[in-house]
């Protein structure tokens, strides 16, 4: 078989770092090719490498057996290696088409070309099965669409190698499956497709072989039939991974109690007729494809909205009035959806992000002035508790990985006691090993009796964790089901709206 | 050309932004005045000596860097909190004219009078930017706009009272308002000056800020929603309250510029008693990258300046306006300067 694209002992440091140590990897024609590895193993570089934007140290790259020269995302383009990045590069006020179009027709042209342009578009989105409206503003689209976009506008630069940077981040599960299943259809048109990912599910699924890096190293190689994904998570991480589990034990008595919320925002109804029990030392799995009322449900439970109609109550007290200092004084922790936008401050040190929920509370504060001492020390015994890696107290915040900047809002959320935890999508975008950690704090918090709303997209999770399991679908709760009735048909269905009659009786 | 946000800023680089910025700012303005016809370093000669070259015109630079303190603190409370706020020079000259106005019948003695007027100034430069503030809260107008445009209103409403109800009618004419009472006015810092105890109060106010700012829960919640307005919502820090407390406390700052200013300078209020200390209040704010500490030191800068250049005027010609020139530019180039601070520029 030809090889499209060969890149040779490709080493790259930043300063102390070796981002990429001696990488070799080659991609066949039509090949759908797995990057696989946790964040920072050196993935998005190694692709940055191959398309220019970094030159390397040592090492060389090949397309179509000619040699790139470093350092030209231009000459990379010309070669026919298109790239689509993890964040959209698109202008949201320009339409389809002139987003394609942007950068491929030279400054010194007068005229634009719309209508051949057009035509091209028009018959590549043919061609590979991927319709868009060419007059249709971007920032109309849908995120599942504007990444179609984005494949668009490598391919009418006539990509024939098309590397995809954690193409499903932002996606739902439905989309990315459908996503999959276009990219297999666009190997059939010659095409051949790297795409980088962490989630080993997706790799097991769309890939015809399997690239694993840790730590800048090309770990190992493997035919996706050869493989299993505990293999690949070993690999991955480089030790035996395993997520924890839960183990039955005695459930509690009612802790929050939702009884036929309805959450408005702006005169539309985003929750409706909502009702629901999670229990002390119980885990209560929220399941759906996102946008379908998480967001609302979640801020609902995080004192942001309150119950237009309906009731909520935390142990027995009247919560849905209260803003979100109200709710955590009556017991309540919280997790944010978003880490980045909600949880934490990045700018601002580990401590001051450590007390900022409770910053009025005398335990950080003394008439009006905030006690540092106690703060310091309270962020140190998170640092510890909670294994928060590679930071002090003093440390910005935005320089945490993502695992570590959820174990600290775990952890700020935990050692409070709380009576109820809301976690929002606690493992979004984290790696094998941050994972685990998260499913065991969450698991440590059911066994000392909390009771534990869960929200997650991802569906092994969920059953994974929660002792019962309710799905969201436009703004309404089907009833519970045990985990344990919980396969992944019924979940689907559950998800798809579809709940059987006589659970609709209550 | 990449550019690559810095993990840490190391502190030469904070130090030496605001000196590179003004030098730059220089450079480029040895441009205007060598096209005026004269040596660029004659006239920055000219202009050191003139602002620094004797113990008179230390005072007298120092006298001006007053009010620039106050209002340089003005904005830089605000800026940390992402409140745009523009107006300085309004707030300025409300706190200069509630001043003179109670101060000019006031019948108490000096030191309960001081105090009190000070704080009546605080109060109406508070309350001015109350108002942008609550519209900017409950309405999304953009304070920018309105607290620029209130500087206008404010300065016609000044002229439109020393004409009429507050004119001093002692001034032959001259259009200011009635004085405050000579138990009301400053006492001198150095003999024989204009220099006055007004730049201990606004070294002690500059002090007095620093501390709100980096050990208060006031402080500690501002910086939170200027970061990051949505995690400090979550966390359960009022948006609304933390605005209006930033609003009044730059408002105050700003009002306290003018009242100290009449009462230590100029005793009655004119409409030309500020050659823009609200509008280069921005200007050291920036220079100082916000810190209350950098604003002592901007103030100085932008006070050598003003008065430097008027020296430089009367000895070689340039017209003074070079100062606002100059004044302007640091402002670009400290943008500028802040941007290689924050980034890193890789190729």
């Amino acid at each position: 078989m030809t090889k499209v694209l060969e890149l040779h002992n490709i080493t790259k440091r930043f300063g102390a770092l070796t981002a990429n140590d001696d990488v070799t990897l080659t991609l066949d024609q039509g090949e759908i090719l797995a990057l696989l590895g946790e964040n920072g193993a050196g993935k998005t570089t190694l692709m940055n490498i191959l398309f220019g934007h970094y030159a390397a140290d040592e090492g060389h790259v090949k397309v179509f057996g000619q040699e790139l020269p470093p350092g030209l995302p231009r000459a990379a383009i010309a070669a026919g290696v298109g790239m689509v990045h993890q964040h959209f590069t698109l202008a949201g006020n320009l339409t389809v088409l002139e987003n394609v179009m942007l950068g491929s027709e030279p400054l010194t042209r007068l005229t634009s070309a719309r209508g051949a342009a057009r035509k091209k578009l028009m018959q590549i989105a043919d061609r590979f099965g991927l319709p868009v409206k060419p007059e249709a503003k971007v920032s109309a689209l849908s995120v599942g669409e504007r990444q179609r976009v984005e494949i668009l506008k490598a391919l009418y630069r006539d990509a024939r190698v098309l590397i995809l940077d954690e193409p499903t981040a932002v996606l739902a599960r439905p989309e990315a499956m459908r996503l999959f299943e276009t990219l297999r259809d666009m190997t059939k048109e010659g095409l051949s497709l790297i795409f980088i990912s962490h989630k080993l599910h997706e790799v097991m699924a769309a890939s015809d072989r399997v690239a694993v890096l840790r730590g800048g190293k090309m770990v190992a190689e493997r035919r996706t039939n050869d493989t299993n994904p505990g293999e690949l998570a070993e690999l991955m991480v480089g030790r035996k991974v395993e997520r924890p589990v839960r183990h039955d034990h005695q459930i509690g008595a009612p802790v929050l109690v939702a009884d036929k919320v309805r959450v408005a925002d702006g005169g539309e109804t985003r929750l409706d007729d909502v009702s629901f029990t999670v229990h002390a030392g119980e885990i209560l799995g929220i399941v759906g494809v996102s946008g379908n009322g998480q967001a609302a449900l979640g801020a609902l439970l995080s004192g942001l909205a309150h119950p237009a109609s309906g009731s909520l109550t935390l142990a027995d007290q009247d919560v849905g009035h209260l803003g979100p200092r109200g709710m955590i004084r009556a017991g309540a922790g919280r997790v944010p959806e978003d880490r980045h936008s909600e949880g934490v401050v990045g700018e601002l040190s580990l401590w001051e992000n450590a007390v900022l929920e409770r910053l009025r509370t005398p335990e950080f504060s003394r008439r009006g002035f905030v006690r540092q001492g106690a703060a310091r020390a309270y962020a140190n015994d998170l640092i510890k508790r909670f294994d928060i890696r590679g930071a002090a107290p003093d440390t910005r915040i935005r320089l945490l990985s993502g695992g570590n900047m959820q174990k600290l809002i775990l952890g700020r959320v935990l050692s409070n006691g709380p009576r109820f935890v809301l976690a929002n999508q606690p493992t979004r975008g984290l790696d094998e090993g941050a994972i685990a950690a998260v499913h065991a704090e969450l698991l440590a918090a059911r066994a000392e009796g909390a009771a534990i709303l869960l929200i997650s997209e991802e569906l092994e999770e969920a059953v994974a964790l929660s002792d019962r399991i309710q799905a969201i679908v436009k703004g309404r709760l089907s009833e519970p089901i045990s985990a344990d009735e919980a396969d992944p048909q019924r979940l689907g269905l559950m998800m798809a709206g579809v709940w059987t009659e006589d659970d609709h009786a209550a | 050309m990449r550019l690559e946000r810095r993990a840490h800023v190391p502190l030469h680089l904070v130090i030496l932004a605001p000196l590179a910025a003004i030098f730059a700012a220089l450079l480029l303005a040895a441009g205007l005045i060598a096209a005026a016809g004269v040596n660029p370093l004659t006239a920055y000669g000219e202009m050191l000596t003139g602002a620094l070259g004797s113990r008179l015109s230390i005072t007298e630079m120092l006298t001006r860097a007053t009010p620039l303190i106050f209002t340089g603190l003005a904005a830089a409370v605000a800026f940390r909190a992402r409140l745009w706020n523009i107006g300085g020079e309004g707030q300025f000259f409300v706190g200069a004219l509630v001043t003179a106005w109670i101060g000019h019948s006031l019948g108490v003695p000096g030191w309960i009078g001081i105090p009190l007027l000070m704080l009546a100034g605080m109060a109406a430069g508070a309350a001015l930017l109350a108002g942008p503030a609550f519209l900017r809260l409950r309405f999304g107008v953009d304070e920018v706009v309105t607290t620029l445009l209130l500087n206008f209103i404010v300065i016609l409403f000044v002229g439109l009272m020393i004409e009429g109800p507050m004119r001093d009618p002692l001034a032959f004419g001259w259009p200011s308002s009635v004085p405050v009472d000579g138990d009301f006015r400053l006492p001198d810092l150095v003999p024989r000056t204009r220099l006055h105890i007004g730049l201990l109060f606004a070294i002690a106010a500059a002090g007095a800020v620093w501390l709100v700012l980096a050990r208060t829960v006031f402080g500690a919640e501002t910086r939170a929603a200027g970061l990051n307005a949505s995690a400090a919502a979550f966390a359960g820090i009022s948006l609304p309250k933390t605005i209006m407390g930033v609003a009044l406390l730059s408002g105050a700052l700003a009002g306290l510029a003018g009242s100290v200013e009449v009462m230590g300078v100029t005793a009655g209020v004119t409409t030309t008693m500020s050659p823009g200390f609200g509008y280069a209040g921005i200007v050291v704010a920036m220079l100082a990258a916000l810190h209350p500490a950098g604003v002592v030191a901007a103030a100085v800068f932008v006070a050598t300046v003003f008065v430097g250049a008027d020296a430089m005027s009367r000895a070689t010609g340039v017209p003074s306006f070079i100062a606002d020139v100059i004044v302007a530019l640091c402002l670009l180039t400290m943008i500028v300067a802040l941007l290689f601070t924050t980034y890193r520029v890789r190729r």
